[in-house]
């Protein structure tokens, strides 16, 4: 069977459970069947038939899987997010749409995505900019004590950062395809462990700075940490060496405390981590209430869950029980309504699409190709691991979405577009030799 | 490159791991401790949401309901307000405010009791509570307040073959519809259960029962009945100061001779009249089916106010024989003591709680006859009925005469306040129809401006009885 065959009857069950999803939702709401459901799951089907038409048409040798995980995780995003607010969910859905044109844009105009590295001191540019935009007087806004997005007032609101992660990544990517045997070669061998040259630091030192600089400029930690720790990934992939990993995480570690304890946003941040019961942490303005009561949530789904909408959100006499559940906090709905199994599912999808972003840089024929690959897949996944470990109290709780899940348009178009690039290096990787 | 994607993919794994192994934590492990956190409105707010049962009277009127507010809560609203404010006393869930059955009985109105409910309820969008049918009779209550006619004081009435409640009053009441509005001349205190009044001498029905089943006197005993006797060094007097010279027991009660029971205590001891008390259910909590903060202990006080232990040699047991000497009761209590005897010695546990009945109609949980004690011998009992119809026919309760139904009772006027003082706290208790009881009752008076048992309590039981057995009780 062709690959985009095998992708097709893969994209049966992303359609049939959105179809459940909302079939399930709407028994929830009204106790009795809507056709609605039906047309809602028809809608996403036809939408999703679209891209795989799109692929069909472009990158015959694109990975078969990648785009009906994806279908899968933004399918169960959209029902989550119309359980909370149906007309969010109208919104998340258009806002697939116009990730859906981008997404075939990218394909259509970057086929050759190669041509990127020749622009790759622009897109770095463009990328640090993006990052700074928060904190510009008049477009920038704060929200919970971080500055994490962009307002054009009468326009649109974005969060660069999901867009600049894509930029930073190309930029490493293209950077280490030319220096990376630089900084393999040479070098002292200290106890068995090769150490570099001192010049050769200079990535580590500048990926550092960024991410330090994003700490202190923007207090937001959990894309500082998406950044480092995908950079870093990047980084050691190219040149092999555990040395610079270690010696990146150490001085992360020691970053990130010294900020921890001196920038008072990241030190509360840190505070509710470690004690969100704490009643004075949590009465607090910007406390551990959040993440308090996203633990509660967990806790009352247990095992099984307790069923599509049985969460309890609001508070009945207005106001949340638990804010931002459809971004921040939707893992802990999930777990509240699905259960440990159900959020371990949603975690294993992840898992699946990590790996097959994996395969496609494994499969690549060209160190470009391979690293862009890692990179982009290894930003994904750290992204994941950022919010859900914060909702987990794995990490402090920091304001990243839940990749294709969480309701947000930067985050579904810049996903979209980062599934797009994966497609073209896995396409390319999987084309028969000539 | 390759090995290297491979070990960064297996650390992805690894931590992916880690919020599984966290996941895990939350939702198993410490599952239980985070349901039970004090921080956790989760529990509060399933709880705001399920439509809790009803409370109804036993003739069917709603005591108290549920009626839908904000978010898909419910709110509980109370028709009859302060008639049975006392009794069913007031929930506020969201401010963790209750009394009465609604907090006693919450169990069941939030319907949680049997395990297949709830099963059902996690299937259905709005849970609903069970109804709770009580033994509480509206006319009786009615006639109640009706009888004290604004004094301050309570009646409370018993099933003395079951232990069903059937009147529990206490004025001043409050509308429990606005329970934390502290409107004037109003309160929330249910002086039948949660007062302290000394009994006076309806505690004589008591000290006869201990000095008859214990072997030590009969009805015809003859005890010196003159005035005044010195009982723990202090001289007693009767009413008037009348000496009535060697009078037996039944003459005794019949016209509540002070100094013959004064000196049945004393001779019985501080041993034998505590042991009856006990019988009785004086020194724990009434067994009722409400609030135990709601329930005071009836027992023997020091001059201090506070209260002695079991048999203290501080007590004044003589003056404890007749109702006094520091004694505090509730009415509650007293009734009880009426209901012992009304039952052939044996006291049943009272209850207000007949039956849960859940959504469907289903009888899910009924409240069975249960005996507290075998407080006396059977003879006893039949010994007491007699005496105590006496006092009804001929003694100082012939106000609780009902033409036809021969009524057993006794009455007490308990002086309080300072000395010379004209305040008094006057009693009845009693039961009929003598030969086949079917209601006990206590009544009291609180603060009453020299009135007599016979007088202002007597005639408010009489009233009581005649509407519980008209009823066919």
């Amino acid at each position: 069977m062709s690959a985009r065959n095998r992708e097709l009857i893969a994209l049966i069950p992303a359609s049939l459970l959105v179809t459940a999803g909302f079939a399930g939702v709407f028994i929830q709401r009204s106790n009795a069947l809507s056709n609605i459901s039906l047309t809602y799951g028809a809608i996403f089907l036809g939408l999703c038939l679209v891209g795989h038409i799109v692929i069909r048409m472009t990158l015959p040798n694109a990975d078969p899987y990648m785009f009906p995980l994806v279908a899968a995780l933004a399918s169960f995003g959209i029902v989550m997010i119309y359980r909370i607010n149906p007309t969010l969910a109208r919104q998340q859905a258009q806002w697939f749409v116009l990730g859906l044109i981008l997404f075939a844009a990218t394909i259509i105009f970057f086929r050759d995505y190669r041509k990127l590295e020749r622009y790759r001191y622009t897109i770095v540019l463009i990328s640090l900019g993006l990052l700074i935009l928060p904190r510009v007087p008049g477009v920038g806004y704060q929200a919970n004590g971080a500055y994490l997005g962009v307002r054009i007032p009468g326009l649109f609101v974005f969060q660069p950062a999901e867009f600049a992660k894509i930029g930073l990544v190309i930029f490493l990517a293209s950077y280490l395809r030319d220096t990376r045997q630089v900084l393999v070669t040479g070098g002292r061998r200290i106890l068995g462990v090769t150490i570099p040259p001192i010049k050769h630091f200079g990535p580590i030192v500048v990926i550092w700075g960024l991410a330090m600089g994003i700490m202190v400029l923007l207090s937001d930690m959990g894309s500082s940490l998406m950044f480092y720790g995908g950079l870093l990934a990047v980084l050691y992939v190219a040149t092999g060496r555990l040395s610079f990993v270690v010696i990146g995480l150490l001085a992360f570690v020691l970053g990130a405390w010294y900020l921890g304890t001196h920038i008072p946003h990241v030190h509360a941040r840190v505070e509710d981590w470690l004690h969100p019961f704490n009643p004075h942490l949590y009465n607090r303005t910007l406390g551990s209430y959040q993440l308090a009561n996203g633990v509660f949530a967990q806790a009352a789904g247990g095992m099984f869950g307790q069923g599509f909408g049985q969460a309890v959100i609001t508070l009945p006499g207005g106001g949340f029980l638990l804010p931002a559940p459809q971004t921040d906090m939707i893992y802990a709905v999930i777990t509240s309504e699905l259960g440990l199994f159900g959020a371990a599912a949603v975690l294993i999808v992840y898992l699946l699409f990590i790996a097959r972003g994996f395969k496609a840089a494994v499969l690549s024929r060209d160190s470009f190709s391979t690293l862009l690959a890692t990179g982009l897949t290894a930003v994904f996944a750290i992204q994941v691991f950022v919010i859900v470990g914060g909702v987990t109290r794995v990490i402090p709780l920091t304001g990243v979405t839940l990749p294709f899940i969480s309701y947000g348009g930067s985050s579904i178009i810049a996903n979209l577009v980062l599934l797009a690039l994966l497609l073209l290096i896995s396409d390319r990787a999987r084309r028969p030799a000539r | 490159m390759n090995a290297q994607i491979a070990r960064l993919f297996g650390l992805i794994v690894v931590l992916f791991g880690l919020l599984v192994v966290f996941t895990t934590r939350w939702t198993v492990i410490d599952k239980s401790k985070l349901d039970n956190n004090t921080l956790n409105r989760l529990t509060l707010i399933q709880e705001l949401k399920i439509r809790r049962g009803r409370i109804l009277a036993d003739d069917g009127t709603v005591l108290a309901k549920s009626v839908p507010a904000a978010g898909g809560t419910w709110n509980r609203t109370y028709p009859t307000g302060s008639l049975f404010a006392q009794a069913v006393g007031y929930s506020n869930l969201a401010q963790g405010q209750a009394a009465g059955l609604e907090l006693s009985d919450g169990a069941y109105t939030r319907g949680l009791q049997t395990g297949l409910n709830s099963v059902f309820g996690q299937l259905t969008p709005h849970r609903v509570g069970d109804d709770v049918h009580t033994t509480l009779d509206p006319k009786a209550q009615q006639v109640a307040v009706q009888g004290l006619a604004g004094q301050a004081g309570s009646v409370v009435a018993i099933d003395p073959r079951t232990g069903a409640v059937k009147v529990m009053y206490s004025n001043p009441s409050y509308d429990n519809n606005k329970f934390n509005v502290n409107a004037p001349g109003t309160t929330t205190f249910n002086r039948a259960t949660q007062a302290g009044y000394p009994p006076g001498s309806t505690f004589k029905v008591l000290t006869a029962t201990a000095g008859i089943d214990s072997g030590q006197y009969t009805p015809s005993s003859t005890v010196n009945g003159n005035s005044p006797v010195t009982i723990s060094g202090v001289p007693l007097s009767n009413d008037n100061n009348q000496s009535w010279g060697n009078v037996d027991l039944t003459t005794a009660l019949t016209y509540s001779i002070n100094t013959v029971w004064a000196q049945v205590a004393e001779h019985l001891g501080r041993g034998t009249m505590t042991d009856y008390m006990k019988r009785f259910g004086f020194y724990s909590k009434p067994p009722l089916d409400y609030p135990p903060n709601e329930l005071n202990v009836s027992r023997p006080h020091g001059p201090n106010g506070k209260a002695y232990p079991p048999a203290s040699h501080n007590e004044d047991i003589g003056r404890i024989g007749i109702g006094q000497g520091g004694l505090l009761v509730t009415p509650l209590q007293m009734a009880m003591v009426a209901a012992a005897v009304a039952n052939g010695g044996k006291l049943m546990v009272p209850h207000m709680t007949a039956r849960v009945v859940n959504s469907d109609g289903v009888t899910v949980k009924r409240i069975n006859p249960s005996v507290y004690n075998q407080v006396m011998k059977r003879s006893t009992a039949q010994q007491l009925a007699q005496m105590m119809t006496k006092v009804v026919e001929e003694g100082t309760g012939t106000a609780a005469q009902l033409g036809g139904i021969s009524v057993a009772g006794k009455t007490g006027t308990a002086s309080i306040g300072a000395p010379g003082s004209n305040l008094t706290q006057p009693w009845f208790i009693g039961f009929a129809p003598v030969d086949n009881p079917k209601v006990a009752v206590a009544v009291t008076v609180d603060k009453s401006q020299g009135g007599f048992g016979g007088t202002v309590a007597a005639p408010i039981a009489k009233s009581v009885i005649q509407t519980l057995l008209s009823e066919g009780q």
